[in-house]
């Protein structure tokens, strides 16, 4: 019987056991809640119950429960959040499946269900695994820009997280006793010892183990190490300059897409968002401006007459990755709401793109956002004018939020309470 | 008083399931509403890939190394293989749609960045991978054909 996996002897490494699992799981539940919380900060980040257009899932009934206005300070805020989500997901790959590696001989366990409540807490797992590997796998390539995925990765990646964390929690209050009583018991024992000896009973230890190539402690380092690998090539894309090359594999690491005031790091050029170079000339180009008292048009040339104002701030995108500060200059978001008639109390803006692709050719901004000083229409970037590829002639930059947010090729702009 | 067929187990346990599998229906429905076919399909196919396909292959290509190593007489050097291939492997893995180039021509167009490099890149780190474990390995050798290697700082 021992060549089918069900029979405990079928397999045969040393290293299963409840230390081994009780450490991966503790790292996990520590790991998957940072994960979790930064994933639910990101979403209410792009303000989805301000206006229909923000909102990839306007069904989610009471799961936007916890909803908030988006502040705008720090300015650091998405920028922090989002490096730490998608960091933090690819450094914990590793730990994942070391973890599912460690307990698969339960997958194949006989009796299938003890009981009433084990037959279903089996039926939690399918969606605790099944659950995470569909966060981890979305994730993964949404960042590579790989959309095969069956729909929005909003939809698919929020959903599927409260499907997931739903039998996590289930998970973690079952399991979470038990491994801290393990970790508690074993710490004594030497874990550097190469024949590992688990005084706990349990399931995982192999009844016929092979003799160890590793010790557990050795294991642990095996699964750290890759962790540090996915760690330190993915983590400088979220810096610039010498930080940014040693991303050597990640989506935006290594040489900057050009050089000079300009040369920073691109979400979407403007070729990939159709963007006719025919519209932003100085003759065609106008910004339509509508309000309480109607509706204004600008050219450029006459926007740079209106007092312009400078903010340093990032460019920082769901995507995990970010730039250092850039120097903005324009005219502010509260400036322009006074040409249509709010004089003191900024309102909430739609702003609508050049753009013919894209999700978020069309986004809302709320009041706060607005209002806060740093809030521009940027013409200017570190001296010069905007690039076609980071919004010329006119791109949104608001402090803190969401790259997506920041709306570039600005067409019109429609003040008023959303 | 007769037994059910089936024990019920932990009552702590199917409230805290049921409660689970509420909430988990209440997104659930929410994250099958567009293309439930095409949701499930890649919800449990994950799964069963990673469990059936995926974790049995790097198990048996495992085996394979630890016995070939260990029918030559070093077992112990097992890891001076396993580590590289399974650092290299898991960068294959985790960064595979850029490393293949199969989103080469969205990846070029959306970031304005050079889709060639991650192949080459990915090479090369495993390239440093193995052959910082071989130099390992030559140097463990060395000092363990020395009698009493002296003591270098």
């Amino acid at each position: 019987m021992t060549r089918s996996p069900s029979s405990p002897g079928f397999w045969r490494s040393p290293l299963r056991g409840p230390w081994l699992t009780s450490v991966l799981g503790v790292v996990l539940l520590g790991g998957i809640t940072v994960l979790f919380v930064t994933g639910l900060v990101s979403y209410a980040a792009y303000n989805p119950n301000l206006a229909p257009v923000n909102d990839k899932t306007p069904d989610k009934g009471i799961l936007g429960f916890y909803l908030f206005s988006w502040p705008t300070d720090p300015h650091w805020l998405y920028r922090l959040n989002q490096g730490v989500h998608v960091t933090l997901g690819i450094t914990l790959i590793p730990v994942l499946l070391a973890k599912l590696w460690s307990v698969i001989p339960r997958l194949f366990a006989l009796p299938p269900a003890r009981s009433l409540a084990h037959a279903l807490e089996r039926i939690s797992l399918l969606l605790l695994v099944g659950g995470a590997l569909f966060e981890f796998v979305t994730g993964v390539l949404n960042i590579q820009l790989d959309y095969i995925f069956p729909g929005s990765f909003y939809t698919l990646h929020f959903y599927g997280a409260w499907v997931f964390f739903a039998a996590f929690v289930a998970h973690a209050v079952l399991k979470t006793p038990a491994a801290v009583r393990n970790l508690r018991r074993l710490r004594e024992d030497d874990s550097s010892d190469p024949v590992p000896s688990d005084p706990v009973p349990s399931d995982l230890v192999s009844p016929r183990p092979d003799p160890p190539t590793v010790s557990r402690r050795g294991a642990l380092w095996f699964v750290g190490g890759g962790t540090l690998l996915l760690f330190a090539t993915t983590v400088g894309q979220s810096f610039d300059g010498l930080l940014r090359r040693t991303a050597l594999l990640a989506p935006h690491g290594g040489a900057d897409p050009g050089s000079g005031p300009n040369g920073f790091q691109i979400n979407k050029t403007a070729r990939y968002a159709g963007i006719d170079t025919a519209e932003t000339t100085e003759d065609a180009w106008r910004l339509v401006v509508t309000g309480r008292t109607g509706t204004v048009r600008l050219s450029r040339a006459e926007l740079a007459r209106l007092p312009l104002h400078s903010a340093a701030l990032p460019i920082a995108c769901v995507e995990g990755w970010s730039t250092s500060d850039q120097w903005w200059r324009g005219v502010r978001l509260r400036d322009l709401a006074v040409l249509v008639g709010y004089d003191d109390d900024p309102p909430d803006v739609l702003v609508e793109s050049l753009q013919r692709r894209g999700a978020f050719r069309r986004a809302a901004l709320r009041a706060n956002q607005v209002a806060d000083p740093r809030s521009l229409l940027a013409l200017y970037v570190n001296g010069e004018d905007l690039s076609p590829d980071h919004g010329f002639p006119a791109r949104i930059i608001v402090s803190a939020a969401p790259g997506v947010l920041n709306t570039k090729w600005v067409a019109r702009m429609t003040f008023g309470d959303l | 008083m007769r037994r059910p067929l089936i024990p019920v187990g932990s009552p702590f346990q199917l409230l805290l399931l049921a409660a689970s599998f509420a909430l988990a229906g209440y997104a659930g429905v929410r994250l099958l509403a567009d293309d439930w076919f095409g949701v499930a399909v890649w919800f449990v196919g994950a799964a069963l890939l990673h469990d059936l396909v995926l974790l049995p292959l790097y198990a048996v290509a495992d085996r394979a190394v630890v016995q070939g190593i260990g029918a030559a007489g070093h077992r112990e050097w097992a890891m001076y293989v396993r580590v590289p291939a399974a650092l290299s492997g898991l960068l294959l893995l985790v960064w595979f749609p850029l490393i293949s180039g199969m989103v080469d021509r969205r990846y070029r167009l959306g970031t304005g960045l050079s889709p060639e490099g991650f192949l080459a890149r990915w090479l090369l780190i495993t390239a440093v991978l193995f052959g910082g474990s071989a130099l390992l390995l030559a140097l463990r050798l060395r000092r363990a054909t020395k009698q009493r290697p002296p003591a270098v700082h």
